[in-house]
């Protein structure tokens, strides 16, 4: 990937980050720390890598998507409003009795999300499905899990693991978000789960490392998976919870909270001077 | 006498009768399919058929992937795990986004036997009922069995189905005009002293009780409910108004299931007396399935008990 483009990649990762914040903040309610965490992983599954056609959301020959860590739908759905799914003013009404932007990433009220998430755990076993009926009708889709390192404590994740290997899936990539911290602190003090990179290779996957917040490097990364044959791609990021508003990374305290007007503004303006830096 | 067949059996027929016609079937088991019986269909469509192995929860999670797709996916376990242990996938995964999974519960009730308290899942009915959207069948023999997948095939939901282990004898394929209707119970015979509202292998022994009855000079009315939700409140309704009192009948905890679903809509509809004939809210244990049925009183005789409390308390 050039440099131009890599550049205009994080910019809009930035503009998913802007959006993502506003909508909390607007909420007053909701899940920032791993959206922001997840925003570069988007950004470039979104507007580089799937094969999706906004206004065809139900294409059956389109890239699928699953965001297994769901209570993300902040990112997911700024990504969406962004890539054109739907107008960015209805993410004003995110978490809102008067719209249909759930809390948790919801298929049948937002355009373009492929599968309701949001109890843990659930959605890699989703995409294997998708993934298997592909491969059932000889199609050529792939299918991206998006997945919280906290969250891959559930035991159903590493059901899918298996079943994701037995069956030879090939055109499904997962992509665990490590940033390192879930609700009660530290993934590595709560319930540590490495060393992720040999775990999934005895599951029998391909495993790539690589900067969770480095767009080239993902996109390298999700290429990679593409070319890897007769086995399932765990693409393993590590990221920043809270990248891009300083006062929220690396600060467990920000998983799910929204910030006051002061601390939105603040944000917003740390993360307006990034997307300057990078437009400019 | 009508064929004896295990409902269990009967699915498993059915699965490999329509899988023809319906080429988006696939079939999922979780290391049980010698015993859920979809191993007749594992043999004749391999490629449509899924071993997931002891892991139910990723099981519904990859039938909800693949109805997401156009597949129209029959999930399998014992009753225990699939309405049980993956409960709450079936709820966030396949309910909530209504996708169009079957969840199929085999060896449901007490009369699974030997294999004791931990496989007899009594509360499936109640778990998969209280989930919104969620269909509940539980048809009592070969012939309903037969007409109930074929059904859950052309209708397009979430829906969950227990079959039974055992051998019962086929009883609606001597009905006049016997026809399956989602959602439809069917009346088997017609009283007018008292309602038996049956459901699974309870409708032959609600039939027996029925001639028990007679010989003692009541007419009991005999309903079939294959479908516990959407619950067929037209023919209740009809039931109590005509019979003025019901008795419901499940291999089930009487908390939560068919009997729970009747007298709810009773309460508010048309209160008149209604007994629940059941597993009165406690665990199984092992044992010869006759004999453990006949242990918790879950018999013709049992229904009979019954009937006679629910006539002293119309009286």
């Amino acid at each position: 990937m050039n440099e131009k483009r890599a550049k205009e990649l994080a910019a809009t990762a930035a503009k998913i980050r802007l959006a993502a914040l506003e909508a909390v903040h607007t909420a007053a309610s909701g899940h920032i720390g791993g959206s922001l965490s997840v925003s570069d992983i988007l950004a470039v599954l979104y507007f580089e890598k799937m094969r999706i056609q906004p206004e065809n959301p139900q294409d059956p020959e389109r890239d699928r998507f699953v965001l297994s860590k769901g209570h993300c739908s902040p990112a997911l759905y700024a990504t969406l409003a962004l890539r054109g799914y739907f107008p960015k003013e209805d993410l004003k009404l995110f978490r809102s009795i008067e719209g249909h932007m759930s809390g948790h990433a919801e298929m049948h009220h937002v355009k373009g999300v492929d599968m309701s998430t949001g109890s843990l755990g659930q959605g890699l076993s989703v995409a294997g499905g998708m993934a298997l009926a592909g491969k059932i009708d000889q199609k050529s889709y792939r299918v991206y899990a998006v997945m919280g390192d906290g969250e891959i404590e559930e035991g159903q994740i590493w059901e899918a693991g298996m079943a994701a290997a037995k069956y030879k899936l090939d055109n499904l990539c997962g992509i665990i978000d490590v940033n390192g911290l879930q609700i009660d602190g530290a993934t590595a003090d709560v319930m540590p789960s490495e060393p992720l990179d040999k775990k999934w290779e005895a599951f029998g996957w391909n495993v790539i490392k690589v900067d969770g917040h480095d767009v080239a490097a993902i996109a390298d990364a999700l290429d990679a998976a593409e070319q890897c044959k007769g086995k399932p791609t765990m693409i393993l990021a590590k990221t920043t919870k809270g990248k891009g508003v300083s006062y929220m990374e690396n600060n467990a305290g920000w998983h799910g909270k929204a910030p006051n007007d002061e601390q939105y503004e603040t944000g917003k303006a740390e993360l307006e001077a990034i997307l300057k830096g990078l437009e400019g | 006498m009508g064929e004896v067949i295990a409902t269990r059996a009967a699915y498993g027929k059915a699965l490999v009768k329509f899988a023809d016609q319906n080429p988006d079937l696939v079939v999922l088991d979780a290391d049980l399919a010698s015993a859920t019986m979809t191993n007749g269909f594992a043999k004749a469509y391999p490629e449509r058929f899924f071993d997931m192995g002891i892991a139910e929860s990723d099981m519904v999670g990859f039938a909800a992937g693949l109805a997401t797709c156009g597949k129209i996916p029959f999930v399998n376990s014992f009753a225990m795990f699939s309405a049980g242990r993956a409960w709450e996938q079936v709820r966030n995964s396949v309910a909530y986004p209504g996708l169009n999974v079957k969840v199929v519960g085999s060896h449901g009730g007490l009369s699974v036997g030997e294999d004791g308290a931990t496989h007899q899942c009594i509360e499936d009915f109640s778990n998969m009922r209280v989930i919104p959207g969620m269909m509940v069948l539980c048809p009592c023999d070969g012939n309903e069995m037969e007409a109930a997948v074929a059904a859950l095939l052309a209708h397009k939901g979430p829906a969950y189905m227990r079959l039974g282990r055992l051998a019962v004898e086929t009883v609606t394929d001597s009905i006049p005009g016997y026809h399956f209707e989602l959602g439809k119970g069917v009346e088997l015979q017609d009283g007018k002293d008292v309602s038996i509202i049956a459901t699974g292998m309870m409708v032959q022994e609600a039939l027996k009780a029925a001639q028990i009855l007679k010989e003692q000079g009541t007419s009991a009315r005999v309903i079939d409910m294959h479908t516990i939700k959407p619950l067929d409140e037209a023919l209740v309704l009809k039931a109590a108004k005509e019979t003025g009192c019901i008795v419901t009948s499940e291999e089930h905890n009487v908390l939560g299931g068919l009997g729970a679903a009747v007298a709810e809509y009773l309460s508010e509809n048309c209160p008149v007396p209604v007994v629940r004939h059941g597993v009165m809210d406690e665990f199984g244990r092992s044992g010869k399935a006759p004999l453990v049925m006949k242990a918790y009183h879950l018999t013709a005789e049992g229904i009979v008990e019954k009937v006679k409390k629910a006539l002293a308390m119309k009286k």
